[in-house]
């Protein structure tokens, strides 16, 4: 396959950017997008050219690390993978792809199409745990969990923490992640004591961030490589509406 | 130096509470005053650094991605060992002790795989209390499922991502004291160097992979948590990240290195499909407990199959041979997993492989959609299934996988005493960077286990042993020891930014590869491995001369951080090439072909080779000095093993 690739260089947060073309040549089908990049960055290298940057790490779709933006999509034309997990069989020979960083105020651009996504990591340092330490704690069979109830918070808790949701959101919102993990430990009764605790750090750390809210359009839930449901945030805007009328309570 | 492995004398089963009471403790309130460097936040660094700064302790993380949730155990799929019998099958902390010392053919310690399976049980516990979702049965208790190398079922799982669900606990542990200030955490920051003083660890030199700035950092203990070396033979299961820098630079200042030969192949991966491949994917291993491994009975028929002449689904059942369950009636498809893979390879050679390549052998899922239903599989493997199809193309509920081994895992890794600390003081190594408990193979579900067992259970007692010897002085980088390593990185970083040769870093990088795979692999002669010693040289001289590295050092430059790692992996590959000369038996995952019993498996020398290999460095192109560690077997029978 014969390939024109249009992508975002950008030296550093400063700089401020532009879509530079180069062509793809002699590609396999059977190539990963990011081995198709590879193949462009060793031409690049041999030039002694900056090769194109991006992040990535596991290429099998769990670390969360990729994130590119395809022909206007988070993780490409597919549904449910990562951006690692895309294979060229999904574009057609002589097509000419874009490919951008993740676009958000609180999601800055390192370089080319590498972007900092340290928001998330605070949002989660505000409350996305239950506090227990290490030892201490009862056996394992002493809480069960009836096995829906396990299921679903297994659903939610499959989250990557890429931030395609996101890049999605037309107002940039995090909503979708938030409520991932909001959820995950709402649903299971080791999640209880610190439940609407949680979800109102969570969500002011959110806010404090630059995210956006959310208006329901459901881009993110149609993005989102791992097919986290939208139920989700339904059932975080439950919990912080009850949080906040029974504060005394909490 | 003499390795003294600081096993504690008594029973068994007494060593451990015995050991906990005689290490020293630090008091509250004097925690504070210590600070902790930990690098590498999977599961062994997650867990170490939360649990340390529960216990009072200052401690910096650090890790090369952008988050300590993306390192590389997130990617483990099956499931977690630990001996809670909740089946009520026979289980006991005793027999996973002694599946696990058997698995690894008798060549780790006893006293450190006891420990292993005794607090096993605890991180189960551990786990559940922080939310992990495992999977559960319709009364709400927890479901286990079984794995290779065990004829009981005690494997903890959620769904096909286990590793995944453990590390988002303990990374959840960590992003709370992150939160309440107990740790600093380093993204995007990649360890360079150790810094020694006086011979004992004292702090760390690191690279910010942003702005290229090298930083030093003191603390009064270090601890590398920093993942396998498999990335050594180009294509791995490995992230593409994962690397031996850290482990390498601390070989270098002291640290020896054990069973460096010692690596994993794992049975069940996608096979290669072309020259551009990066790197390979796992099918986990739990695939083996409703998969049936096979290849055609004939030459003939597997020819037939890879020109395409006839269809997979045309082979009648006389016309497959499955191979495991014919050769190992007792075990069949779950046999461990160095058994299985040269069982494959052996098909392979046979020319009995199947794919376009021919180096590939099936696993068929017939026998168990048709057993339990399409839906059922769906439920307990469907991500794995959707992997493959996204991977192929093909559609494993309609035809077999095809399968074939691929480097997974190091069971060697930094020679380190009971304690977990190295040959270097206060310098401590942690789960799959460690050589200490899987001998030479490794059993499935038990990586992650070790990586929790190291940092939850193990060096928050051990390092405070350490630290109260050494006492709450201040330690602070601005002894010239840091000045000195960062003056060595710094020169090191200019003399790789200066190669501007004709080929990529890549391109060196898939050379070792194949060289690792062909003469290093699964298995391994005198005259291949005397061979490769030669080809590694050879390409190393060559990567100091013509290799490209593009771009400058301050900034964000990926060119100079690969370069930095495979210049290590090209020292690292000839130490391993050292060690499988000098192991001239057969044992685990490491296959010499001079050593085989009549039927074709491995054959342990164990009045010549019961010790572990702890190799010390003696300069740059100076051949190592080996260390023998005696292999002391008090409570186990030495037996060929056998899975038949």
């Amino acid at each position: 396959m014969n390939l024109t690739l249009k992508v975002w260089r950008q030296k550093n947060t400063e700089d401020k950017g532009k879509l530079v073309t180069y062509p793809a040549s002699d590609i396999s089908p059977d190539m990963s997008f990011l081995e198709m990049l590879d193949v462009v960055n060793e031409g690049l290298i041999k030039k002694n050219e900056d090769p194109i940057h991006f992040d990535h790490d596991c290429r099998e779709g769990i670390c969360g690390m990729c994130s590119l933006h395809i022909n206007g999509r988070p993780h490409g034309p597919k549904q449910g993978i990562t951006t690692c997990q895309l294979h060229m069989r999904s574009f057609k020979d002589g097509e000419t792809i874009v490919i951008e960083p993740w676009r958000a105020a609180a999601f800055p651009v390192i370089k080319d199409l590498a972007t900092n996504r340290e928001a998330f990591e605070r949002i989660q340092q505000a409350g996305g745990f239950i506090s227990v330490n290490t030892g201490g704690v009862p056996d394992a069979n002493e809480i069960p969990i009836p096995k829906v109830i396990a299921d679903e918070a297994f659903n939610s808790a499959t989250c990557i923490q890429c931030g395609a949701c996101v890049a999605a959101c037309k107002n940039a919102s995090a909503m979708l992640f938030v409520s991932a993990k909001v959820s995950q430990l709402a649903l299971l009764p080791q999640g209880q004591p610190e439940r609407y605790r949680r979800v109102q750090a969570m969500v002011a750390q959110m806010d404090a961030e630059g995210f956006g809210n959310c208006t329901n359009t459901g881009a993110c839930e149609a993005e989102c490589p791992k097919e986290i449901s939208i139920s989700n945030i339904a059932r975080m805007n439950r919990d912080y509406l009850n949080a906040k009328l029974f504060k005394d309570e909490y | 130096m003499k390795l003294d492995s600081k096993i504690p004398e008594g029973p068994l089963a007494e060593k451990w509470p015995k050991h906990k009471f005689n290490l020293k403790l630090v008091n509250p309130a004097n925690k504070r005053k210590y600070t902790v460097i930990v690098v590498g936040t999977g599961l062994a660094g997650a867990s170490a650094a939360a649990s340390l700064a529960e216990l009072g302790y200052n401690v910096k993380s650090f890790c090369f991605q952008d988050s300590p949730r993306r390192a590389h155990s997130i990617a483990a799929q099956g499931g977690i060992n630990a001996a809670k019998n909740y089946q009520n099958d026979g289980d006991s902390v005793y027999r996973l002790f002694y599946d696990t010392i058997k698995g690894g053919d008798y060549r780790a310690r006893e006293a450190n795989v006891y420990r292993l399976a005794d607090v096993s049980v605890n991180i189960i516990d551990q786990c559940v209390a922080q939310g992990v979702p495992f999977a559960r049965e319709y009364g709400g208790l927890l479901d286990n499922r079984s794995f290779g190398g065990a004829q009981v079922s005690r494997t903890f799982y959620a769904r096909g991502q286990t590793g995944q669900q453990l590390l988002l606990g303990a990374y959840s542990a960590l992003s709370r004291q992150i939160g309440l200030g107990t740790v600093k955490q380093y993204n995007r920051h990649e360890m360079m160097d150790i810094v020694t003083i006086d011979g004992e660890a004292k702090g760390i030199i690191t690279r910010d992979l942003i702005s290229g700035k090298i930083e030093s950092h003191a603390g009064h203990a270090v601890l590398l948590c920093t993942g396998g070396y498999g990335n050594v033979f180009y294509l791995s299961t490995n992230a593409m990240g994962c690397n031996v820098t850290a482990a390498w630079k601390a070989h270098k200042r002291g640290a020896y290195f054990g069973n460096p030969c010692f690596t994993q192949i794992h049975p069940t991966c996608i096979p290669v499909s072309g020259d551009h491949q990066s790197k390979l994917t796992l099918m986990s291993e739990s695939l083996r407990n409703d998969g049936r491994v096979w290849a055609p009975k004939t030459v003939e028929l597997a020819q037939k199959l890879r020109k395409g002449e006839i269809k997979v689904t045309d082979l009648k059942e006389s016309d497959r041979d499955y191979f495991l369950e014919r050769k190992y009636p007792a075990f069949g498809n779950l046999v461990p997993r160095d058994v299985a893979s040269r069982n494959a390879k052996e098909m392979v050679d046979e020319g009995r492989g199947v794919g376009a390549s021919g180096v590939a052998v099936f696993l068929d899922f017939a026998d168990a959609i048709s057993r339990l239903g399409e839906d059922a599989v769906r439920a307990k493997y469907g991500n794995l299934f959707d992997m493959y199809y996204q991977i192929t193309d093909e559609d494993p509920y309609k035809q077999p996988m095809r399968i074939y081994p691929a480097v997974h895992y190091t069971m060697g890794g930094l020679w380190v005493d009971y304690n977990l600390q190295t040959t270097v003081k206060g310098l401590y190594c942690l789960g799959e960077a460690n050589f200490s408990d899987h001998g030479a193979n490794r059993l499935g579900a038990s990586a992650l286990m070790q990586g929790l067992a190291d940092g939850y259970f193990v060096i928050p007692y051990t390092v405070g042993d350490y630290l109260a010897t050494i006492g709450p002085k201040p330690v602070d980088a601005s002894h010239p020891a840091f000045a000195e390593t960062k003056r060595q990185v710094e020169e090191r970083i200019q003399k790789l930014l200066s190669l501007k040769g004709t080929r990529t870093v890549d391109d060196f990088h898939r050379d070792l590869g194949h060289i690792m795979w062909e003469y290093c692999g699964m298995a391994r002669t005198e005259e291949g491995l005397i061979k490769a010693k030669g080809l590694i040289r050879e390409l190393r001289e060559n990567f100091w001369k013509d290799a490209i590295v593009p771009g400058g050092n301050n900034e964000m430059n990926q060119s100079l951080e690969k370069a930095a790692r495979v210049a290590d992996f090209l020292e690292l590959g000839e130490l391993m090439v050292d060690d499988a000369l000098n192991r001239k038996e057969s044992c685990g995952g490491h296959f010499r072909v001079e050593s085989q019993t009549e039927e074709g498996e491995a054959l342990r020398d164990d009045v010549n080779f019961s010790y572990v290999a702890a190799w010390e460095y003696r300069g740059d192109n100076m051949p190592e000095e080996l260390h023998k560690e005696e292999l002391v077997f008090e409570n186990v029978k030495l037996t060929q093993r056998s899975y038949k």
